[in-house]
C-alpha cells in the first residue's frame, strides 16, 4: 500500500515566481494561510500560526530540509495536527517536498507527502471525525474563493 | 490527563502503526493481493507458484495478522487465513483527508502565482 501522497499541478506562471511563492515565508503564508515568524532557512524550525478561519488555534511548525534554488523545497512536519490536547512532538514526522520543472506553460509544480508508515493514523482520524462539520463548510469557502479568483 | 487515558490511546496506536509496516514489504503485499480476491486461503495454497518456502509464508502472515489485516481460522486440522479490509480503509480514509488538504493548498498557490 501506498504510504505517500503525490499531486502534480500546471501553473500558469515562471518557474521564479513559484519558487517565491513557496520560500518566501510571507508568500507561503498568504496562499497556505499561516502567519510565519520569519523566513525559512534550511536545518532550521519554522514556527508559525495557522490563518485558515477555524485553524486559528493550531500552530504551525515544520523543519525547513532542502532549499535547491527553483528545484526543489521541502520541510518535515507533522500532518493534520489540529488537536491542541495531542503532542505530537514525539511522533515522527512527515516529509513534504516541493518540486519544480520548466514548462511550455510555465511550471510543473510536483509535491509530495512520504513517511505515513510512521504516523499513528487512527488518533488523527479520530481527530478529523470531530472536527468534520467545520471541515465541509470551509471547502465549500475555498471553491468559492478560487472561483472567484481564477 | 489520566495516565489510564493515555496509556490506552498509546495501545491504539500501537495496533494501528503495523499496518503500514506489515504492507511495506512486496512478499506481504502478494499474500494480501491474493487474499483480497475474497477466499479464505490455506499455507500451502498460498505458497503454491511462488518460490517461497512454508516457513517464509508462515512467518510474512503473522505480521499481516499481528496488523489486524489477515486472520487466520481454523478448519479442521488446517488454518486459512482470510482478509479484512478495515485497517487499510482506516488508513485510506486518513490519506485522503491529507490529500484532500493538499488539493485545496495548492489550488490557492495556483490562485496566487497566476493572480
Amino acid at each position: 500500500m501506498d504510504d505517500r501522497i503525490e499531486k502534480r499541478i500546471e501553473l500558469n506562471a515562471p518557474v521564479s515566481r513559484v519558487w517565491r511563492a513557496l520560500t518566501d515565508y510571507r508568500e507561503f503564508g498568504e496562499w497556505f494561510r499561516v502567519k510565519l515568524e520569519g523566513p525559512f532557512v534550511p536545518g532550521e524550525v519554522s514556527r508559525g500560526r495557522i490563518t485558515y478561519p477555524g485553524y486559528e488555534h493550531v500552530q504551525w511548525e515544520a523543519v525547513v530540509q532542502k532549499m535547491e534554488p527553483e528545484r526543489l523545497f521541502s520541510f518535515t512536519w507533522h500532518p493534520y495536527a489540529v488537536d491542541p490536547a495531542t503532542d505530537y512532538s514525539k511522533e515522527t514526522p512527515t516529509l513534504v517536498e516541493f518540486r519544480l520543472e520548466k514548462t511550455t506553460a510555465g511550471t510543473l509544480l510536483v509535491l509530495t507527502e512520504s513517511g505515513f508508515d510512521k504516523v499513528p493514523a487512527a488518533r488523527r482520524l479520530e481527530a478529523f471525525r470531530r472536527n468534520e462539520g467545520g471541515w465541509t463548510e470551509q471547502m465549500k469557502n475555498i471553491e468559492a474563493y478560487v472561483a472567484r479568483k481564477p | 490527563m489520566s495516565r489510564g487515558s493515555r496509556s490506552a490511546s498509546a495501545r491504539r496506536e500501537r495496533a494501528r502503526a503495523p499496518v503500514f509496516a506489515a504492507l511495506g514489504d512486496e512478499t506481504r503485499l502478494a499474500l494480501v493481493a491474493k487474499l483480497c480476491a475474497g477466499r479464505r486461503s490455506s499455507i500451502a495454497r498460498l505458497t503454491a507458484g511462488t518460490r517461497l518456502t512454508r516457513q517464509a509464508v508462515t512467518k510474512h502472515l503473522r505480521v499481516l495478522e499481528g496488523a489486524g489485516i489477515v486472520h487466520g481460522v481454523r478448519a479442521g486440522r488446517e488454518k486459512l487465513f482470510e482478509f479484512d479490509p478495515q485497517p487499510m480503509a482506516e488508513i485510506r480514509e486518513y490519506l485522503d483527508l491529507v490529500s484532500a488538504q493538499w488539493d485545496q493548498a495548492l489550488a490557492r498557490l495556483k490562485a496566487f502565482v497566476e493572480g
